[in-house]
């Protein structure tokens, strides 16, 4: 999933210009977004491997496409839109959930929407709030400057996932290592199929261990359950927990740096925040729809036509839904590109729409919460040590990040 | 369908566990009319939906990613 450096919405010759497009500002989407949503409802982009897709800019169209039963996420189809080398051929030998369509797609989130409803979440806040709690001690013990993204959200986030998913401590390390490499920018194509090949095999020897000594938790209970039941085999269940490790652990690694350094860029709005915890759960969502990393996760093809608020998309094409254009629509937020955490404004899509928002949303809101609390509870001095400017963006990634933050305290 | 912004009075809600995904909007943002079952779908508790919970509901409508909630005026 490489990116463009371009910002121009047409080549000079006329062409559809390339996808996808680079932020030249990490706190912002890229800045071709806007003249292409208020040109046009859809406009055509060349793809990386020779293809072309519509892009999806406007938030209400963005919501009709995303929710009609006529966007298929499926990655076997010849057009869809896929944005990286071999994506398209991994995502459809794998098939995770995220690429299938209904009724496959409906079976398998069903196994898994149970240990993510609301109230499950909720339990989970302590045992939160202790890995947050530590990974400031940690981030404390580094000489400074330490890495915001290392050193804290990365750990964070590979300890809430590991330990929902059953994923043993001894593992957590290797785990560690592999999502370096998986999500790195200077990995080459055999690093990362190695380290894949790597995580599977210690998910496949997990799934023994399960079945032979169950647990309280994720993999135990599909173990236990659908697998030992015939529901799945055991090569999606590897894929479907492959993609609830990897999405889960991604979004919080990028997301925790990202709006710890929006929020010491506005510091009336952190000023809000320590007078009012209570606004913190607001402020998580406005930082969600500011930042919205997912931007191109939503790949489509359209199987009928799909009717947009003045345009239409031609069954059979392809088609982006840009979360991060949608979301700073001036048609539905009021001055899209301010942080404001009292904002009224609540329909954000920074975890998709349609069948396939974020089954985890309600985690990765709990998880945002508590590690930005925690960290700015705990070190209330913490600065950025680099400009900005210098921060290397993780452009070769399919959910946008910074490589790495330093900071002092 | 009843849109956001128009009247002030009570309303019917409807929610189709067929439909739903399990996102956990509804419950999280009008966890007075919305519960969720062990297996995520939605749970509704209360279709009758007086006037002062008008709004609530009709946020849980418009973020349901799935269409699976409605809410009508009373009949």
């Amino acid at each position: 999933m490489t990116s463009s450096p371009s910002a121009e919405p047409r080549s000079a010759d006329g062409r559809p210009a390339s996808f996808p497009i680079g932020r030249s500002c990490p706190f912002a989407p890229p800045d071709a977004y806007a003249a292409m949503r208020e040109e046009a409802p859809l406009t055509k982009v060349a793809i990386p491997g020779g293809k072309e897709a519509w892009l999806v800019t406007r938030h209400a169209d963005v919501r009709t496409a995303l929710a009609s039963p006529a966007a298929s996420s499926d990655a076997r189809h010849p057009a869809f839109p896929a944005l990286g080398d071999g994506e398209q051929a991994v995502a459809a030998d794998l098939r995770p959930f995220i690429r299938m369509d209904p009724p496959d797609h409906t079976r398998v989130r069903r196994m898994l929407v149970g240990e993510f409803t609301v109230k499950r979440v909720r339990a989970m806040r302590p045992a939160i709030e202790e890995i947050c709690a530590e990974q400031v001690d940690h981030l404390l013990s580094r000489p400074a400057p330490a890495d915001l993204v290392g050193d804290y959200a990365n750990r964070v986030s590979t300890t809430v996932i590991c330990r929902l998913l059953g994923v043993p401590t001894a593992d957590l390390e290797f785990f560690r290592r592999v999502t370096t490499i998986t999500g790195g920018r200077s990995s080459t194509a055999e690093q990362v199929g190695a380290a894949l090949a790597d995580l599977f095999a210690l998910l496949d020897r997990l799934i023994d261990d399960k079945a032979a000594d169950p647990q309280d938790d994720l993999i135990s209970r599909l173990v236990t359950g659908p697998l030992a039941r015939g529901e799945i085999t055991r090569s999606s269940l590897l894929s479907q927990i492959g993609i609830t490790l990897n999405a889960g652990h991604e979004t919080s690694r990028n997301m925790i740096p990202l709006a710890a350094l929006t929020l010491l860029r506005h510091p009336d709005q952190l000023d809000l925040l320590r007078a009012d915890p209570g606004l913190w759960p607001a402020a998580v969502d406005e930082l969600l729809r500011l930042l919205s990393v997912a931007d191109v996760i939503p790949l489509r093809v359209a199987t009928e036509d799909i009717e947009l608020d003045g345009a239409t998309i031609p069954a059979g094409d392809g088609f982006i839904a840009l979360l991060a254009a949608a979301d700073h629509d001036p048609r539905a937020f009021a001055d899209p590109g301010e942080l404001d955490i009292t904002r009224s404004e609540r329909h954000h899509v920074a975890f998709g729409y349609g069948v396939h928002q974020c089954v985890g949303q309600n985690l990765g809101r709990l998880e945002l919460e508590v590690a930005l609390r925690t960290l700015f509870d705990r070190v209330p001095t913490l600065r950025p040590a680099v400009p900005v400017e210098e921060l290397p963006l993780r452009s070769a990634s399919a959910i946008f990040g910074l490589e790495e933050v330093p900071v002092r305290w | 369908m009843v849109s956001p912004g128009s009247g002030a009075g009570a309303l019917r809600a409807r929610a189709e566990t067929g439909v739903c995904v399990g996102a956990g909007q509804c419950a999280r943002v009008a966890p007075a009319l919305f519960d969720q079952h062990d297996d995520g779908t939605v749970r509704l508790l209360r279709a009758d939906v007086p006037a002062e919970a008008r709004d609530d509901l009709l946020l849980a409508v418009d973020l349901c990613p799935s269409g699976a909630l409605g809410a009508e005026e009373p009949a």
